[in-house]
């Protein structure tokens, strides 16, 4: 079934096409690959389904219901979650706070409930739950500014499930991060598709990609120019020239 | 009883620790920097001095209209500032606050350069207050607003409001509204520091422009800064030190901005999370102690 279906999407920065009518859909419960050359348009990409840039043109469904011209915190509540490129915990809150922030979407509407205390014994279950699963038991009363890279990752990634989403935008996540760091992280990205939630992920890493997604979009200076499975990806004459470039 | 003066040192003291408590709601809380501060105070004072001398109504009524009428404004004065960060944002609080004191400057009708007059201490009980009654007056309205900030500071509205602090972006793609949660840290913001200058009106019983300008935005601004922003108990101790410097020196009070901005200065660079900050040396030493008589224990 079809969860996020994006149509004809653009989005243009005074003239310049940062998307340029891109059209895919992302099916429940799969890990969709985004991958492409520096300043495809994949993290504009992101930013326009997320809310934080309006778009020039298109459409995008979520479940069906439409979500462009929503605000970012209204697109969070729908059940989509996402991480930054460059990583973005809140540094001066320790891991279990940046994770509790998150769990609070479901208070913030609400005037009244949002004046309850967040310290409650039930949340506190399913956040040490959350901790537990994402790996991050050793660092829960950590700083975020202090933790190593790979683990503020992880914190990015535990914050977004304590959305409880349907779906994970993750921008980048083995970008600087060493080989053993990447392969954790990968297990933890499949794990999170076993539990029902779907994925669109951006990647350098080709290998990640090949090894964690059936299905990958290719964009180029905006456009999409390929999709397929990996075999496919990796075969395509246009991809190839894109990465490379063309022959002389 | 307490002599005149000394009760004088402490109500200032203590209007100072409300207004102080108030920006750091809006600046510490939720990581909103404020110049202009000083408006919100000047216009909790002046609804209240109106209200009282004009309308006739009493001090009961006239104070909590001025921490509603400076709410409202905030509200509205809060808007534009939701727009811009940082920087931008310091700039138009700033104007926000030379708007705000060129109103009652210019406008007679709050009573240009010469100010308002004859506003007097509340009544009960048939009589006026004594300034040791007016005290503990208003000691216990600073206590009710500190039990308010602990019970905020627990709440998801503390955590919204950390979370706006510490990253915008982040905090929205987490569900926080940024313009709800920060409209409700100026209203709140505003409206105390209203509520406190209805009482320091009625305390001085003559208030001016220059009561509220720039000068005495950055005085609040430094307490929260020199006690520790952010912090339960900072800005408070920042009211009281800086409060009571200038009265018990009187070189003090005449380069009285001088001191303030090299406070400020030395405290960035050596200290800048304020006297009560994670990091700095009181809370350090506090620890030490702690731990060492634990050790003892």
């Amino acid at each position: 079934m079809v969860l996020l279906r994006v149509e004809g999407l653009s989005k243009e920065f005074d003239g310049l096409k940062a998307l340029d009518r891109v059209s895919f859909t992302a099916e429940e419960q799969e890990i969709l690959g985004i991958i492409g050359p520096n300043g495809a348009g994949k993290t504009t990409l992101f930013n326009v389904i997320t809310g934080v840039y309006p778009a020039t043109g298109g459409e995008v469904s979520f479940r069906g219901d439409s979500i462009l011209g929503k605000k970012p915190h209204q697109i969070s509540r729908l059940g989509i979650g996402r991480t930054f490129q460059i990583v973005r915990p809140f540094p001066n809150l320790d891991v279990e706070t940046n994770i509790l922030v998150a769990y609070g979407h479901r208070f913030y509407p609400h005037l009244w409930n949002s004046t309850l205390p967040f310290r409650q014994p039930d949340i506190q279950k399913e956040i040490d739950a959350l901790i537990e699963s994402t790996g991050l038991q050793p660092y829960a009363k950590q700083l975020a500014k202090n933790l190593p890279l790979g683990i503020k990752k992880r914190v990015e990634i535990a914050r977004a499930l304590a959305l409880k989403p349907r779906l994970l935008l993750l921008d980048e996540p083995s970008g600087g991060l060493r080989f053993e760091e990447s392969v954790q992280l990968m297990d933890l990205i499949r794990k999170v598709r076993d539990q029902g939630i779907s994925v669109l992920l951006i990647e350098h890493n080709m290998q990640v990609v090949m090894d964690l997604c059936k299905r990958i979009v290719v964009l180029d200076h905006g456009s999409k120019i390929a999709e397929g499975s990996p075999e496919e990806i990796r075969s395509n004459p246009r991809v190839i020239e894109a990465y490379l470039g063309k022959e002389g | 009883m307490m002599s005149g003066y000394l009760i004088t040192i402490l109500i200032t003291v203590l209007v100072y620790a409300i207004l102080a408590h108030s920006l750091n709601i809006i600046t510490g809380h939720a990581g909103q920097i404020s110049l202009g501060h000083a408006a919100f105070f000047g216009i909790g004072a002046y609804t209240s001095a109106l209200f009282y001398t004009q309308a006739g109504v009493s001090f009961w009524v006239a104070v909590p209209l001025a921490a509603l009428v400076a709410g409202l404004v905030g509200i509205f004065l809060g808007i534009p500032c939701l727009r811009v960060r940082d920087d931008f944002l310091a700039i138009t609080t700033m104007g926000i606050g030379f708007v705000v004191e060129a109103i009652f400057l210019y406008i007679p009708f709050f009573g240009g350069a010469m100010g308002i007059g004859g506003i007097n201490l509340p009544h009960w009980f048939g009589r006026e207050m004594t300034k040791s009654e007016y005290f503990f007056l208003i000691l216990i309205v600073f206590l009710l607003l500190l039990l308010l900030d602990r019970r905020l500071g627990r709440s998801w509205i503390g955590l919204a409001w950390s979370s706006i602090r510490e990253d915008e972006q982040a905090a929205e793609a987490m569900g926080v509204d940024l313009v709800r949660f920060k409209v409700l840290a100026f209203v709140l913001g505003s409206s105390i520091a209203g509520l406190a200058g209805g009482f320091y009106a009625h305390f001085l019983t003559f208030i001016m422009p220059q009561n509220f300008g720039f000068g005495q935005s950055i005085v609040i601004l430094c307490m929260v800064v020199f006690g520790g922003i952010g912090t339960r108990w900072g800005p408070f101790l920042g009211a009281i030190i800086l409060g009571v410097l200038p009265e018990i020196s009187r070189p003090i009070m005449e380069y009285r901005t001088l001191v303030y901005g090299v406070l400020l200065l030395a405290m960035m660079r050596f200290q800048p999370g304020g006297l009560l900050g994670e990091e700095s040396i009181l809370p350090k030493m506090l620890r030490r102690f702690q731990s060492h008589s634990s050790e003892k224990g």
